[in-house]
């Protein structure tokens, strides 16, 4: 597109490519298809944590039923992810509560329940162990070590100390996870909700033994991920393609919430714990962070989770003396994985609370901290990466103090039931580390009578990819919005674009598509399309990634680039304390997103507000009880998150310093807004005096919780 | 593990009388209302019962009207209703009240003011109301309707003089004088189970009700006669965490709970002071 063309769709709020579908009922998930002679699946799942299989007896008949365990799998017995470390059905030994161990399939979705009810399964038990800081399995341990951390703390006049804890967290998508196998050509086909097709295509090809043609994994319409759904789908389209294998028919497997919950993945809790060096005018000379996260039973990808988790735990703070210590172990408990933030919402909790607490120790205004060590273009960070000009730590910050006018409420509201608090953070857009290289995603672009149709692997999951990368191609081509189809996310139709996953889907993919889109352009020369194909019969455009010059990436040292870019994020938000009760009331967010470009505003500021409604949920609400290892409030009656009388009104605020890398300076914003609310509304509940340092900060936390002037 | 629905039977009478003879001969029968809690139990498997019987259509139990005094609510009036009647409002605005923070609309809908009582949850929003307006039920069967105070309705957690082959069918509630004040503390602003519940009447007998924080919904004799008697409201509140028992369960602390119901007793007396 040529610098004087004006831009048609980037930038504006055109309609969402599936949004008629959606609003008409048209849409159809998965548990809305069936196929001739399709069964019902249901797993059958351990009571115990941790011990031995002895022994199963099925009470039913076994008519009509296809049973399978870990016997009838074709291939190798696991869910091929990072590591192959957790079986697809549990063989022996028994690692957490909910593991599967047996499926089931029949017509009739109800004899199902019945049978479940006459499976009985003897164990030998064994101790589980629950505590992280008990566990004797490390997953991954990540060291990253700037300057001299023993000179920064002779440089400092004070020390400040703090451990701060953080709990599970539910994704809660409002669509539970399912699947439908269908045994066909030889091979076997799924059906599904979720956000990884070639993930899921890589574990089923695992599982059963079968070449790249054989499987065939298609995205249905997916309602909500959050992360829930980039690894968890590899398992039930595992249990799913067994079961269909054995009964040579297609099999649909759907959990119900109380399955989805006490079953699939949930985010890391964990405990973190910082030292800091800083001098009297609020220079911080040292950081030291030790980081503990629990993995629960298997891998799944918890070393990633720690490395973003570990990379943002300094928060956006320069300084030259840094070491990071970081562990995420294995517990007798479900498996934890990929959620929205994916460790950063963790990490940048402890290090705004602590930031807080800097500033209340030193005596001086945290607001002038933050500004004093904020990162500016030209700071490295922890690993050493060098930060351009996109950098707007400071910008983000001050327009967010502005905004909420957060001086004068700070003072009005003292000695009073209000409260405000406030958080500074950044996000990291893409892969960390090598692992935009390693992916090596592709994307297509195919020229249609009527325009181009985007082929791709990224996933529509109610954030808007579809509509998103049809503005980027509809620009970079120069034809209008409507004129450009996105197929279905269909490994037999669309090449690897790598997974719908850590902010990468625009900055990353739509990067791709961009270049697609140009390379289309040449080469049509100013043709019609319908000339084109007349002359030509087609035309199929792919590219690879391709990272920009001279990002630099050690994974032994963990030194180098981590991220391409990073969005920038201040959140101001005042809270309201009830003086019966304890509780607390956001009543106000000012967010304030700094993200290099918004494709289409008001998607953009849908991430930014469901990101800080899903926060305040994390921050205030959301407890996963668990006792004996499993989650005992696995219902929405007891596991709350917040209704729309809990949300606060969000006044969200988009800056752009574009990304020179990103599609039209576009960086990422799915995940960056649930990092700072948690934090923000902690600094509020801190300044009415009361010294929390650990979420959900429920009302009981806050009534045991010391009041500020007796734990200083 | 999810109930086979397809398994349970129903029964659906076109009156009250054919269902009163329905749960006399072919009990036993659960009755069902507005199902918002029957449904849940449903959902989570909790429900042994196999055999149902539909008292939603029954219209005859849905009027709320003033009868000699009496505010007489069919038991199927729904939370929806209770809010739109101006009987309620004049007579028992807390009622009005507690049904406005129950669910959500669609709870409001559905849900009705005789599943409340017979479901028996002590965590029941309008129990604490009708524990205090001193509220009579009417139980019916067959051979006879009975009247019996809601205040010795419930015989422990869960646990009621109620038949098998007897229903609610209205709740009566007398002339209530003095000032009301009800107040829910939820997890969350809607939707929310109560952590603690507190109706109180203020009056020359001073009334308070409080749920959550016993097997039952529960009256408080030791707390209202210090309060009769004029005594200091910091001696109220220490007669009130003495006089209930509540536990730590999935929704909140015993702690939490005591120190709450204190707090509400306190703003209680002071919101309906002079
Ligand atoms: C999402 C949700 C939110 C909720 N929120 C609240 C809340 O905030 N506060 C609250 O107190 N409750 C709440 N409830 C619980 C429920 O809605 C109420 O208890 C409601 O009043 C039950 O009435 P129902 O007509 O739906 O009862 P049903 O479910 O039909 O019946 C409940 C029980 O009562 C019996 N029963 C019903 N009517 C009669 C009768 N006339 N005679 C004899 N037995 C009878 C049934 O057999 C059953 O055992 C909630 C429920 C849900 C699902």
């Amino acid at each position: 597109m040529g610098a004087t063309e004006k831009s048609r769709a980037v930038g504006r709020n055109v309609p969402r490519k599936e949004g008629l579908d959606k609003v008409t009922g048209a849409a159809k998930y998965v548990d809305d298809l069936t196929f001739p002679g399709m069964l019902h699946g249901r797993t059958i799942r351990s009571t115990i944590a941790a011990g031995e299989i002895e022994n199963i007896h099925l009470g039913f008949a076994r008519k009509g039923f296809t049973i399978a365990d870990c016997r009838d799998v074709p291939g190798r017995n696991v869910v091929a992810l990072i590591e192959l470390d957790q079986p697809c059905l549990a063989e022996r030994r028994v690692r957490h509560f909910a593991e599967p161990i047996l499926l089931l399939a029949h017509e009739d979705r109800e004899r199902l329940l019945e049978a479940e009810s006459l499976v009985a399964i003897d164990y030998r038990e064994e101790t589980p162990i629950y505590d992280p800081e008990k566990s004797d399995h490390c997953f991954k341990e990540i060291r990253i070590e700037k300057g001299d951390l023993a000179r920064g703390f002779a440089e400092a006049d004070v020390v400040v100390e703090g451990e701060y804890r953080v709990g599970l967290q539910e994704q809660l998508y409002i669509e539970p996870n399912g699947v439908i196998a269908v045994p066909e050509n030889g091979g076997i086909t799924v059906y599904g909700s979720l956000q990884c097709p070639y993930y899921v295509h890589r574990a089923l090809r695992v599982l059963l033994g079968l070449s790249d043609d054989k499987v065939r994994v298609v995205q249905t319409e997916t309602g909500g991920g959050f992360g829930g759904k980039e690894e968890y789908p590899s398992m039930i389209a595992g249990h799913a393609a067994i079961l269909a294998w054995k009964s040579r028919r297609p099999v649909k497997l759907v959990y119900d919430r109380v399955e989805d919950m006490v079953a699939t993945t949930k985010r890391h809790p964990g405990v973190i714990r910082h030292s800091t060096g800083v001098t009297r005018d609020g220079t911080l000379t040292a950081i030291k962070i030790d980081v503990l996260l629990d993995g629960g039973a298997y891998m799944t990808l918890s070393p990633v989770v720690l490395s973003r988790g570990v990379i943002h735990a300094t928060g956006p703070y320069r300084c030259d003396h840094v070491r990071i210590q970081g562990r995420v172990v294995a517990t007798n408990t479900p498996p934890n994985g990929a959620f929205r933030g994916f460790g950063a919402p963790q990490t940048q909790f402890a290090a705004e609370v602590h930031m807080e607490r800097i500033a209340e120790t030193l005596g001086i205004d945290s607001v002038r901290l933050r500004e004093k060590n904020a990162f500016r273009p030209g700071d490295t960070t922890s690993t050493g990466q060098k930060l351009g000009r996109d950098t707007s730590a400071l910008r983000v910050l001050r327009e967010a103090v502005s905004r909420s006018d957060f001086r004068a409420k700070r003072r009005a509201y003292r000695g009073t039931n209000r409260g405000i608090g406030l958080a500074l953070f950044f996000h990291g857009s893409g892969f960390t580390g090598g692992g935009e290289v390693k992916l090596a995603s592709k994307a297509s672009l195919e020229l249609t009578e009527t325009g181009a149709r985007i082929l791709v692997a990224s996933t529509e999951i109610g954030q808007g990819t579809r509509t998103m990368h049809a503005q980027i191609v509809a620009d970079t081509l120069g034809i209008p919005y409507d004129a450009v189809e996105v197929a279905a996310a269909d490994t037999a139709r669309v090449p690897d674009s790598g997974p719908t996953v850590a902010s990468r889907t625009c900055m990353v993919v739509g990067k791709i598509l961009e270049r697609c889109a140009q390379e289309m352009r040449r080469e049509l020369g100013g043709r019609s399309a319908q000339d084109y194909l007349a002359e030509r019969g087609s035309l199929v455009v792919t590219k690879e990634y391709s990272g920009p010059d001279g990002l630099y990436w050690d994974d032994e040292t963990y030194r180098g680039d981590a991220y391409g870019a990073f969005g920038w994020g201040c959140d101001v938000i005042e809270v309201e304390r009830d003086p019966e009760t304890w509780q607390i009331r956001p009543t106000r967010v000012t967010a304030v997103c700094e993200i290099g470009k918004a494709i289409h505003p008001v998607l953009a500021r849908g991430q930014i507000e469901g990101g800080t409604a899903q926060a305040v949920g994390y921050a205030l609400l959301e407890e996963v009880a668990m006792r004996d290892g499993r989650m005992a409030n696995a219902q929405l009656t007891n596991y709350l998150v917040p209704t729309t009388l809990d949300t606060p009104e969000i006044d969200v605020t988009i800056l752009e310093n574009p990304y020179e890398h990103g599609p039209f300076g576009a960086k990422g914003v799915g995940e960056m807004p649930i990092d700072g609310p948690a934090p923000a509304i902690v600094n509020a509940i801190r300044s009415l005096g009361v010294d929390v340092r650990s979420i959900p900060a429920t009302p009981e936390r806050i009534l045991e919780a010391p009041s500020l002037s007796a734990s200083r | 593990m999810r109930t086979a629905v397809s398994r349970l039977e129903l029964l659906q009478p076109r009156s009250v009388r054919e269902a009163l003879r329905m749960l006399r001969d072919e009990g036993p029968l659960v009755p069902l209302a507005g199902c918002t809690d029957v449904y849940v139990g449903l959902n989570f498997g909790t429900l042994s019962a196999k055999r149902f019987i539909d008292l939603w259509p029954l219209d005859e139990m849905r009027a709320i009207r003033s009868t000699g005094g009496v505010l007489s609510i069919g038991a199927l009036a729904t939370y929806t209703e209770l809010i739109r009647s101006p009987l309620v409002a004049r007579r028992l605005p807390i009622l009005a009240a507690a049904a406005r923070e129950i669910g959500g609309v669609q709870i409001q809908n559905r849900g009705t003011l005789g599943g409340n009582v017979a479901n028996g949850s002590p965590a029941g929003d309008s129990l604490p109301v009708l524990a205090v307006a001193e509220a009579m039920l009417v139980l019916s069967s067959a051979a006879e309707t009975r009247r019996v105070p809601f205040n010795s309705f419930f015989s422990g957690y869960r646990k009621s003089v109620l038949r098998l082959d007897e229903i609610i069918a209205a709740i009566e509630v007398p002339r209530v004088d003095g000032r009301q004040w009800f107040r829910k503390v939820g997890t969350r602003a809607a939707q929310a189970i109560s952590k603690v519940v507190l109706a109180g009447i203020r009056s020359d007998r001073p009334r308070i009700a409080l749920g959550s924080v016993a097997p039952t919904v529960i009256r408080l004799p030791k707390t209202e006669g210090a309060l009769a008697s004029g005594a200091p409201i910091e001696e109220a509140r220490r007669v009130l965490e003495g006089e209930i028992r509540p536990i730590d369960d999935l929704r909140s602390t015993a702690e939490y709970r005591r120190r709450v119901s204190a707090n509400l007793l306190e703003r209680f007396w002071r919101d309906t002071a002079g």
